[in-house]
């Protein structure tokens, strides 16, 4: 499948099942437009009538297809292996509780609609129990401290990761703990044990400091950046490990190229900023309507990140980034979040739902960790989730890119996992373009400086 | 090529098909908790090399 478009003046191809990426010039543009609109495969020789220049087009074009990296046949995936039934990563939720109240929040300023509570240390242990063997021979597995805010409970998950170490040696598991915090609670010591045994930190702020307290106040309404800023340097400066700065746009703030600029400017180079999730009713929901605005911003920011990288001072966007050589395998471009097959949250009463997300859903209660045992009903709807299986997904020139995207958002907006949600589907078209884009831009400035 | 450039040559490892070590991270685990993205993942496998 081939999808060709301009962006910041650049001709831009992508071979959909191949992965590969050509830039053309315009003529070339021009000259590939017409050879997709004709019987593929394409004719070696060059349409009757054309000039020299033109035949020169097609005739790169021609040895592209001949390289297989131009109208390639799609990947045959009908006897691909989805998933194996293994879970391997888990939403460990110590805290239905927070000290923030954001106004967007999706599990109800922290407690998930069910009651602010905190999970206790004997539950957390039946969690890590139930990852350790419900992972079977999968070494590399991941725990991520959520919430609410699970700093309300740190002293469970100082004393989890231990319990984690002593147990992971003996069965040769190794487990990636990481925790995502609003960084209110942050201090000396917290900051130590997190840069000491955390893989990842994914530390919560909104961007500019009017749209971050705005959206992200404190209980009694008062505004967090300046608490949490101030913590996040600190907390980046003394870390070798990963972490990302990562905030939520909404329709209050669609101009949030601004807040990434913003975390940037703040000395944050590794940024992520999402889109709310939220049912169409809320005023802060994104609509269909504001398609346009999103996809400019997003260009926006792409040119921006574009003249940063010129500068000397690049920085990453979590969503545009892509690593066309070395990315990942096709099974994983199939099967997307793995939410429900291999990926499950567990809440502070030790109940087990597929993803963070689902845990407001009593239907996708699968179990609890104290009774070790999983609903495979439920997991095997969520192992049929893959691209292959998907009629619309199956179309789309993004599906390698993407995965299928998320299903707690097609639940939300259709009740049915696999129907894709369309306003998610045409953003991540969107943040493909700009990321193949940037890609162009900066191998053309790479070029320029050895050149030179 | 004068008229093309191309920025790879990935076939997103065609004989792996069937291969998926399972090592490697959630994707929705990394920066994101509310949609998705895969290709920014990192391969496991490669990560050794």
């Amino acid at each position: 499948m081939l999808h060709q478009f301009e962006q910041n003046g650049y001709n831009i191809a992508l071979d959909s099942a191949s992965g590969a990426v050509h830039v053309l010039s315009p003529l070339a543009a021009s000259v590939l437009r017409e050879m997709a609109s004709l019987p593929l495969p394409p004719s070696k020789q060059p349409l009757e009538g054309y000039s020299e220049e033109k035949a020169e087009c097609w005739d790169d074009l021609y040895s592209l297809y001949e390289d297989g990296t131009l109208f390639s046949d799609d990947i045959d995936t009908e006897n691909a292996s989805y998933a194996s039934g293994l879970i391997k990563s888990m939403c460990l939720h110590v805290s239905h509780d927070c000290n923030m109240r954001c106004r967007y929040c999706f599990a109800g300023t922290g407690d998930f609609h069910r009651g602010r509570q905190l999970m206790d240390l004997e539950t957390g242990k039946r969690a890590i129990d139930f990852l350790l063997k419900e992972s079977g021979p999968i070494k590399n597995l991941e725990l991520d401290f959520f919430g609410g805010e699970p700093l309300l409970n740190f002293g469970v998950v100082k004393e989890l990761v231990r319990y984690g170490r002593e147990k992971e040696a003996p069965l040769g598991k190794n487990i990636r703990f990481t925790i995502t915090t609003n960084g209110a609670l942050l201090d000396d010591d917290s900051i130590a044990f997190i840069n000491e045994h955390m893989s990842n930190a994914v530390l919560s702020v909104d961007g500019r400091r009017e749209v971050n307290d705005r959206n992200r106040p404190f209980e009694d309404g008062s505004g967090s950046y300046d608490t949490i800023i101030p913590k996040f340097r600190q907390l980046v400066r003394d870390r070798t490990a990963d972490w990302y700065v990562r905030g939520t746009y909404t329709r209050d703030n669609l101009d949030f190229a601004e807040d990434v600029l913003s975390l940037n400017d703040e000395g944050f180079d590794q940024i992520s900023v999402e889109p709310v999730v939220l049912p169409e009713d809320n005023p802060m929901a994104l609509r269909e309507e504001d398609l346009p605005v999103i996809e400019a911003e997003y260009e926006r920011l792409a040119k921006a990140m574009i003249e940063r990288y010129r500068e000397g001072r690049p920085f990453t966007f979590f969503h545009f980034m892509i690593d066309l050589d070395a990315g990942p395998c096709v099974y994983k471009r199939l099967k997307g979040c793995g939410c429900g097959a291999e990926y499950v949250a567990v809440t502070p009463g030790g109940d087990i739902y597929p993803c963070h997300q689902f845990v407001e859903y009593p239907e996708y209660k699968m179990g609890n960790v104290n009774e070790g045992k999983v609903d495979r009903t439920i997991q095997r709807n969520f192992m049929r989730c893959a691209i292959s299986k998907n009629s619309e997904c199956k179309r789309c020139w993004a599906k390698y890119f993407c995965g299928g995207g998320c299903p707690a958002n097609n639940y939300a907006f259709s009740r049915d996992i696999e129907k894709p949600y369309k306003l998610g589907c045409d953003i991540e078209r969107k943040r493909v373009e700009c990321a193949l884009m940037i890609k162009a831009a900066e191998a053309e400035i790479d070029e320029e400086r050895e050149s030179s | 090529m004068k008229n093309v450039k191309t920025l790879n040559k990935s076939t997103y490892a065609k004989k792996s098909l069937n291969a998926g070590c399972g090592e490697c991270q959630a994707s929705c685990q990394s920066a994101c908790k509310t949609s998705c993205t895969v290709a920014n993942q990192k391969c496991e496998k490669k990560n050794k090399k």
